[in-house]
């Protein structure tokens, strides 16, 4: 988050005694930060930087230690509720979906070899690749469409639900053992986004019981695995992309920083996920440790619901657009690692609008907009928790800042353990966050008239209209332009007034390679240690 | 003896009715939190149709006394319910995190006693020169340091430092006796302070005593320095301290929460954080009722021990 830590870290919030556990973030944020990390290297070779760092070429063999914040004993190996870091990271080595994230969050063919639509996108054929699960069972399109039709069990509540959602599952079948055609409710271009959804694993037809001996087809084979201690994978050999270069990975839980610090300083991981800013700034260039910053991984906002005073006013939400000096805030709230954000989501994503001009601190114009607004002497509370890292440290900085507007905010202090719920329908403005996800997933998860969270309350006919347009757009550059129009409306009057984009930083010991530093969480390359080797 | 029996036997009703308006209490606090183990899992996507949907599969829909009525019936069965977050029965948790934490109090108590009487009586025996003022100030002193920085300096001193010690248990889950060197910084932080406090009860008790008329008389009548301190003053002092270590096996045993957080020690502690943070409530009960009936069990024994010890104090409930 867990889990939920954003850190950019994780956790300013500290007490002395344990920070929660981190929620991930799926293609939301975790609910302790956001995050990102990085995977391993691309396609394994280990070129560029990534693997570079003095690496040389992969060597085969040895157990590398990773030590996550976890989810106690409640843990599963259950790919499809898969809700925290340590999760995911499991569960991409056990397992593996049809497509998953690059770094710039555009769907990448994993067990898909590829996929082609029909000329309304609303019927597609997806063709597997040959792999073997770890009992050597070829992968087939019945275990995908058994995968899917579980996730999306009435009965049950799956994370990957609501994403699997456009399809029409008992329309879909199987045209060859490797071959599925999925018939959609409606045209929808970036169909592959959701096969590369958070915690839409491919597992065995008629799988259940996953805790004894999960069977996958990814890198890793189940070795042992005791809930919120540890987990211990082997290689797989036949693996389809090729065998890890590990022998064995092993998954330990250390919830407190501190422990997982110390264990890598001390020698008894050689993997450390998710540090805060103080922790990396004391060891970088040390040499004893790497220390790895996945840039731009989650988004920090302010959420004004524009669908209530004095944010039904758009001048007030441009006004407050020119209060944030956003410097100001990555540097207070974020410990400085970070980027300033431009009030849009997904900054280096796939049709991201990195054309419109950075936005900066005006308080006069913003002076200006609230008086003509009728909103001169305005108050507002702003609601804020510890639930993840640097939103009370925002919340306070940006009270100081629209004090200078002559705006007074009072900080609302919320509780930690359902914030995201008590803020989605609640309140007029608060602290948001969100992980890396596709921009078109950020659209239709939270700024449609029915999305499920909408904590802006968006709701355009109009706005609705563009989105499915871009859906059932084949060209990718006009496709691309019908996004960015989305985008320039955000930025002129939306309700999220990004400020940042928090770094994910994690450590690994000197002797690890192969480390991928780019990828934001979630995506294929992060926390992928099927490509890192020990040297 | 008959007096003793019975009082035994009201001290055990008394902690029944104890351990279950404990378990009743966290019932209703857990009930009072905000949110639930649904709304704790959705995170940060708080769909609430999927918020609905994972209520309805943990049967949180249902309401709380018909939870509670049926997680309590099955306690005389020794079960104390699955779950809500994984399914598993909660006794398991309870097995699992139990060895860990009862292997760090036991090796504490073992090392607490003799260091904290030796500590005591040896700053009595010298009261008022140099080695009881160095002992009063040290303990003094490092009672006064939290655990989790003394913890956290242990680590940075004996681990990072000089490599001495491993700085976490990471990795040995719950077979920490095979790795004898990640146990000593965890029982170094756990007895701090508890030597502390009992080396300063028996230095206080022994100087009462051996400021007391029969002292005194034991001396006239020509008894040895030695046996007048083992066998007439110590006893006296012995009752309040059974009671201390009572408490202290008790705060042991309820789970170290920052000791097991900072080692990474799966214990009591971990456990019932996890089971908080994501409000599974019926692992929170289990743990409670595992907590109550200890608290009470070790009360009664050290009331029993300080019974017989000095029954002139007066011990009775």
């Amino acid at each position: 988050m867990r889990d939920t830590s954003p850190r950019p870290l994780p956790s300013p919030h500290r007490s002395p005694g344990l920070r929660r556990r981190g929620f991930l973030a799926a293609t939301g944020a975790a609910s302790l930060g956001a995050l990102t990390l990085a995977g391993c290297g691309g396609t394994g070779t280990g070129s560029g930087d990534d693997a570079g760092k003095g690496g040389g070429s992969p060597k085969r063999g040895g157990r590398l230690r990773a030590a996550f914040a976890g989810g106690g004993a409640g843990e599963t190996l259950d790919p499809h509720l898969a809700n925290l870091f340590v999760d995911v990271a499991r569960a991409k080595a056990l397992f593996d979906k049809l497509a998953d994230h690059g770094a710039d969050l555009s769907a990448q063919p994993r067990l898909a070899e590829r996929w082609e639509s029909n000329r309304t996108l609303d019927r597609w054929q997806v063709t597997l690749r040959r792999a073997t699960f770890h009992d050597g069972r070829p992968v087939t399109a019945e275990d995908v469409l058994y995968s899917y039709r579980r996730i999306a069990d009435p009965k049950r509540a799956f994370r990957a639900k609501a994403s699997l959602e456009p399809i029409d599952l008992d329309a879909s079948r199987a045209t060859g053992e490797r071959a599925v055609e999925f018939v959609l409710k409606r045209p929808t271009a970036e169909f592959p986004n959701i096969l590369a959804a958070f915690g839409a694993y491919i597992v065995p037809g008629n799988a259940t019981g996953f805790d004894r001996k999960p069977i996958g087809s990814g890198p890793f084979r189940f070795v042992s695995f005791t809930p919120g201690r540890s987990a211990v994978f082997g290689r797989y050999d036949d693996y389809w992309e090729g065998a890890p270069h590990l022998d064995e990975i092993e998954f330990v839980v250390a919830n407190e920083e501190s422990a997982r610090v110390n264990a890598l300083l001390g020698g008894q991981i050689e993997y450390a996920h998710e540090l805060n800013p103080a922790t990396a700034r004391a060891h970088e260039g040390k040499g004893q440790v790497e220390i790895v910053r996945l840039r731009g991984s989650t988004m920090q906002a302010f959420c004004m619901k524009t669908d209530r005073p004095p944010f039904d006013d758009e001048r007030v939400r441009q006004a407050f657009f020119l209060i944030a000096d956003r410097e100001e805030l990555v540097d207070g709230a974020l410990s400085g690692a970070g980027e300033v954000g431009n009030d849009l989501f997904g900054k280096g994503y796939e049709y991201y609008a990195d054309g419109l001009p950075q936005r900066g601190q005006d308080l006069e114009r913003a002076r200006a907009l609230l008086k003509r607004a009728g909103a001169e002497k305005l108050k507002v509370a702003l609601d804020t928790s510890a639930v993840a890292a640097g939103f009370t440290e925002a919340a306070s900085i940006f009270r100081d800042q629209a004090r200078k507007a002559g705006v007074t905010v009072e900080v609302r202090m919320g509780s930690k353990d359902s914030y995201w719920s008590d803020v989605l329908d609640r309140g007029t403005l608060c602290c948001y966050r969100s992980g890396a996800m596709p921009i078109e997933a950020h659209i239709s998860q939270r700024l449609l008239t029915d999305s499920s969270t909408n904590a802006t309350k968006w709701r355009h006919k109009d706005f609705d209209a563009l989105y499915r347009q871009a859906q059932s757009t084949r060209d990718r550059a006009e496709r691309a332009a019908v996004h960015e129009r989305m985008q320039r409306r955000l930025y002129g009057e939306g309700g999220f007034l990004v400020w940042g984009f928090a770094d994910w930083i994690i450590a690994t010991a000197r002797t690890v390679r192969g480390v991928d530093t780019k990828a934001p969480a979630n995506t294929l390359d992060w926390a992928r240690f099927d490509r890192v080797w020990l040297t | 003896m008959s007096g003793l029996r019975s009082f035994v036997a009201r001290r055990l009703l008394l902690g029944l009715l104890q351990t279950a308006a404990v378990v009743l209490l966290v019932f209703a606090l857990t009930e009072a939190l905000p949110g639930d183990a649904a709304v704790a899992l959705a995170g940060d996507q708080p769909d609430p149709a999927r918020v609905e949907a994972i209520r309805e599969a943990m049967r949180l829909d249902r309401p709380a006394w018909e939870r509670l009525t049926d997680w309590a019936a099955g306690l005389p069965h020794g079960d104390f319910g699955t779950s809500l977050v994984s399914g598993r029965p909660v006794g398991r948790y309870i097995a699992d995190g139990f060895g860990p934490t009862l292997l760090l109090a036991a090796l504490t108590v073992v090392l607490l006693v003799p260091a904290g009487f030796g500590l005591g009586m040896l700053a009595a025996r010298h009261e008022g020169r140099f080695v009881d003022r160095v002992i009063s100030s040290a303990t003094l002193a490092v009672y006064a340091v939290p655990e989790f920085a003394l913890g956290v300096l242990l680590v940075t001193v004996l681990s990072l430092r000089l490599g001495w010690l491993p700085p976490t248990a990471v990795g040995y889950g719950t077979d920490l006796l095979a790795h004898p060197a990640a146990l000593v910084l965890p029982v170094l932080v756990l007895l701090s302070r508890p030597v502390c406090s009992l080396a300063r009860m028996v230095r206080a008790g022994m100087i009462d005593a051996l400021a007391s008329p029969y002292v005194a008389q034991a001396r006239r009548y020509g008894v040895s320095g030695a046996r007048v301190r083992y066998t007439h003053a110590l006893p006296n002092a012995l009752a309040p301290a059974a009671q201390q270590i009572a408490r202290t096996v008790d705060w042991l045993l309820c789970g170290v929460v920052v000791v097991e957080a900072l080692y990474v020690i799966p214990g009591l502690g971990t456990v019932l954080l996890g089971a908080v943070a994501e409000r599974d409530v019926p692992v929170v009960q289990g743990l409670t009722v595992v907590f109550g009936v200890l608290t009470v069990v070790l009360n009664l024994g050290a009331d029993l021990v300080a019974h017989r010890l000095a029954p002139r104090a007066g011990v009775a409930a």
